[in-house]
C-alpha cells in the first residue's frame, strides 16, 4: 500500500516478515500512512463505518447461533433471544440499532465526499467501490430486516420482490426465482438468511479494496488541493487514531443511548406482530434509510418507470465523477455549487419525509417535485455549475491555507 | 448576496432539524395513533431512564389478565417461571402454574396426556387454534398479548386509552353487528366488547378496582411481558453511558495532547 519504513530487531517478527510481510503492510496502512493534517471531523465517519461493520458482524454471528430461519420459528426464536438467551436482548438491540446508525454514518460519509469533491480524479474508483459497499449494505439491511418474520418483514419482502415483476416478459419468472416458490414463504426466508450471512463478508472484502484504493490515491482533504510536500501530512498514528477514537466514543454514546433507552425507536411496532399473509398492514413502510428511494419509486405513476427511477437514483451516483465538470474539488471554494449542495441535502430529507407518508394528497406532488429535483441536481446542475462558476482562489498548499495578502 | 442565500438555506435546514427535534422530544400530553386519533400519555413508574416496574401493579395486572383478558387472549411467550420478576416466590410460581393443565406426551404407550403445568411451562392459550378463536369471537381474532405494548403505536399509553375508551356510539354513527364503539380505536369500531367494568376483579391488596385502575395495572403487566429485560437494560444503560462519558473526556484530552504540536 504505502511505502513503509518498517524496521525491527524482533527476531520472530523478522522471521515472519521475510515470509509474509503483513506486519509491515499493516504498519504502512495504519501507522505511518501519511495523512493530510487538515482533515476535519467529517473525515472520522469512514473509520466509524468500519467499526459499525465489525459490530454488526460480531453481534450477527452470535444472533445466528440462536436464530431459526423457518417461517414457523423465526419470530419465536427472536423472542427466545430477547427472553432466554443471556444478554440476548442486548446483542439484538445492538445489532438492530447499529444497523440504523451504520447507514447514518455512511450517509454522512457519502455527503462529505459529495461536498468536498472526494470522487474527482484520481479517486473515481475509490468512490465507486464505496458506492458498491453502500449498495451491498442496502441489500444486506433489507435481507436482515426480513429475518424476524414480523408483519413489516413479510410485507417489505413482498413489496420489494414484487418490484421485479415490472421487468418486461421475464418479470414474473424472476420473482418466483427470488421467492423460491409462488409466494413469499419458507424458501424465501431460508435464502434470505443465507445471503444475509454472506453479504457482510463481501462488504468486508470491498472495504479492503476501498482502503487499498484510498491508500493508493491518498486521502482527500477539506481544501481539495493535493498533498505537495511532507509538511502537508502527518502520520496516521498517533494523530488520527487519537482523533478517530474521540469520534468513536461519541458514536458509541449515541448508539448506546438508543440501545438502552430507546431500542425500538427506529423500528416499527408492526414488526412485533408475527408475519401474517392474510393481513396487510395499513401502511407498509421500509426502514428510514430506504425512505428517499421509496419516495422516488412511488413518484412515478408507472410501475416499471418507478423501478427504473429508483435504481437510476443510485446508478446516477456512480456517474458523479464524470458529471461534475468543476476544476476545483472542494465546495469551500465553489460559492454557487455550495448552495446547491445544501439544497440537495434538503431535497433528500424531503424525499425521506414523503417516503414515510402514504402517497396521498399533497405528498404526491411534493414527492414528484423532489424526485425531479434529485435528478436535476445530478444531470443538469452538477455539470452546468461546474462550467459557469468562478471558483474562489485556491490556497497554494495544505500548509499555507491562506493566500499571500489575504487574512481569514 | 451569497451570504444571504446561505443564511436562508441555513434557516430552512435549521427549521427542519428543529421540527425533527420537537417531534423526537414527543408531545408530552398526546400521542397520535394515526387516523387523527390522539390520546393522553400516562405517567408510569417504568418510564424514563431510571424507571422500574411497579411490582404491586404488575401483580394486580396479572390478576386482571388471568381473570378477564385470558378468556380470549393468549400470552404464548410468557413462561410461568418468569413470574418471579413480579416478586413471587418459587412456591408461589409453582402453585400458580399448577392451576393450568397442559398437554404432554407421548408417553411410553404413545398416548398424549394432560398434566398440571410446572414453572417451565408457558401460559396456556384459551383456544386450540386461530380458527377456534375466530369462531368464538364473531370472526374477529383476539391477538396474543405477550408483545402487545411493543406492537402498537403508543405502547402502554395506547393500551390504557383503549381499555378506558369505551362509550356509547354517537347518534349518527353506524355501528356494525356485534361491534363496540371505542374513542381511541382506529375507525372507532372494535370487535372486542368492553372488557372491564367497575369491581370486575377483587384485588387482594384491597385497591379499588375501577376501570382506570384495572386498565393501568394490566398495562403495566403487559409492558413487562413485552419487555421483561427493561429494568436490567436501563440499569446497565446508565452505567455504560457514565463509563462512555468519562472515556470521551479522557479521549478528548489525549487527542488535544497528541495534536498540541501540529500547526
Amino acid at each position: 500500500m504505502s511505502g513503509s519504513t518498517f524496521e525491527t530487531d524482533n527476531k520472530l517478527v523478522n522471521w515472519f516478515e521475510k515470509r509474509l510481510p503483513i506486519i509491515s503492510l499493516m504498519h504502512g496502512a495504519v501507522v505511518v500512512y501519511p495523512t493530510p493534517k487538515n482533515l476535519s471531523w467529517w473525515w472520522t465517519f469512514g473509520s466509524l463505518a468500519g467499526v459499525a461493520l465489525v459490530i454488526m458482524m460480531a453481534t450477527g454471528i452470535i444472533l445466528a447461533m440462536h436464530y431459526t430461519p423457518h417461517v414457523d420459528y423465526a419470530f419465536l426464536s427472536v423472542e427466545h433471544i430477547m427472553r432466554d438467551v443471556n444478554y440476548g436482548w442486548l446483542i439484538r438491540y445492538v445489532h438492530s440499532n447499529t444497523g440504523s446508525l451504520f447507514f447514518m454514518v455512511v450517509y454522512i460519509h457519502i455527503f462529505r465526499g459529495l461536498y468536498y469533491g472526494s470522487y474527482k480524479d484520481p479517486r473515481e474508483l475509490l468512490w465507486i467501490i464505496g458506492l458498491l459497499i453502500y449498495v451491498l449494505m442496502m441489500a444486506t439491511g433489507f435481507l436482515g430486516y426480513v429475518l424476524p418474520w414480523g408483519q413489516m418483514s413479510f410485507w417489505a419482502v413482498t413489496v420489494i420482490t414484487n418490484l421485479f415483476s415490472a421487468v418486461p416478459i421475464v418479470g414474473d419468472a424472476i420473482v418466483s426465482w427470488l421467492w423460491g416458490g409462488y409466494a413469499v414463504g419458507n424458501p424465501t426466508l431460508n435464502r434470505f438468511f443465507s445471503l444475509h450471512y454472506l453479504l457482510p463478508f463481501v462488504i468486508f472484502a470491498a472495504v479492503i479494496l476501498h482502503l487499498w484504493a484510498l491508500h493508493t490515491s491518498k486521502s482527500s482533504n477539506p481544501l481539495g488541493v493535493e498533498v505537495k510536500t511532507p509538511q502537508d501530512t502527518i502520520p496516521f498514528h498517533p494523530y488520527f487514531t487519537a482523533k478517530d477514537l474521540v469520534g468513536l466514543a461519541v458514536f458509541l454514546i449515541v448508539l448506546f443511548f438508543f440501545v438502552f433507552f430507546a431500542p425500538n425507536y427506529m423500528g416499527h411496532p408492526d414488526n412485533y406482530i408475527t408475519a401474517n399473509p392474510m393481513v396487510t398492514p395499513a401502511h407498509i413502510v421500509p426502514e428510514w434509510y430506504y425512505l428517499p428511494f421509496y419516495a422516488i419509486l412511488r413518484a412515478i405513476p408507472d410501475k416499471l418507470g418507478g423501478v427504473i427511477a429508483m435504481f437510476g437514483a443510485i446508478v446516477i451516483l456512480f456517474l458523479v465523477p464524470w458529471l461534475d465538470t468543476s476544476k476545483v474539488r472542494s465546495s469551500r471554494f465553489r460559492p454557487i455549487y455550495k448552495q446547491f449542495f445544501w439544497i440537495l441535502v434538503l431535497d433528500c430529507f424531503v424525499l425521506g419525509w414523503v417516503g414515510a407518508n402514504a402517497p396521498e394528497g399533497h405528498f404526491i406532488l411534493i414527492g414528484r417535485l423532489a424526485t425531479a429535483y434529485y435528478f436535476l441536481h445530478f444531470l443538469v446542475i452538477l455539470p452546468i455549475v461546474g462550467m459557469i462558476e468562478k471558483p474562489l482562489p485556491l490556497p497554494e498548499s495544505i500548509s499555507q491555507p491562506v493566500l499571500k495578502g489575504e487574512q481569514e | 448576496m451569497m451570504g444571504m442565500l446561505r443564511m436562508k438555506i441555513g434557516l430552512v435546514i435549521g427549521s427542519v432539524v428543529l421540527s425533527a427535534g420537537l417531534w423526537l422530544g414527543a408531545p408530552a400530553t398526546a400521542t397520535a395513533a394515526g387516523g387523527g386519533i390522539t390520546f393522553e400519555k400516562q405517567k408510569w413508574q417504568h418510564s424514563g431512564p431510571f424507571g422500574t416496574f411497579d411490582r404491586a401493579a404488575m401483580v394486580r395486572g396479572l390478576q386482571v389478565y388471568t381473570e378477564v383478558c385470558a378468556a380470549c387472549h393468549s400470552l404464548d411467550l410468557v413462561a410461568f417461571r418468569t413470574l418471579s420478576a413480579l416478586g413471587m416466590s418459587e412456591d408461589d410460581v409453582k402453585e400458580f402454574a399448577s392451576d393450568y393443565e397442559v398437554e404432554d406426551g407421548p408417553d411410553n404407550e404413545g398416548e398424549m396426556f394432560d398434566r398440571e403445568a410446572v414453572p417451565s411451562d408457558y401460559f396456556v392459550a384459551p383456544y386450540a387454534n386461530d380458527k377456534a378463536a375466530r369462531a368464538s369471537n364473531n370472526g374477529a381474532f383476539p391477538p396474543d398479548l405477550s408483545l402487545i405494548t411493543k406492537a402498537r403505536v403508543g405502547g402502554e399509553d395506547y393500551l390504557y386509552a383503549l381499555l378506558t375508551g369505551y362509550e356509547d356510539e354517537p347518534e349518527d354513527f353506524e355501528l356494525g353487528d356485534g361491534m363496540a364503539y371505542n374513542k381511541y380505536y382506529s375507525g372507532h369500531q372494535i370487535a372486542m366488547p368492553q372488557p372491564l367494568f367497575e369491581e370486575h376483579v377483587e384485588y387482594d391488596d384491597e385497591t379499588e378496582a375501577t376501570v382506570e385502575q384495572m386498565s393501568r395495572d394490566v398495562s403495566v403487566f403487559l409492558t413487562w411481558t413485552a419487555e421483561p429485560a427493561m429494568e436490567d437494560r436501563k440499569r446497565m444503560g446508565v452505567k455504560v453511558l457514565i463509563f462512555l462519558g468519562i472515556m470521551l473526556v479522557l479521549l478528548v484530552l489525549v487527542k488535544r495532547r497528541v495534536w498540541s504540536g501540529v500547526h
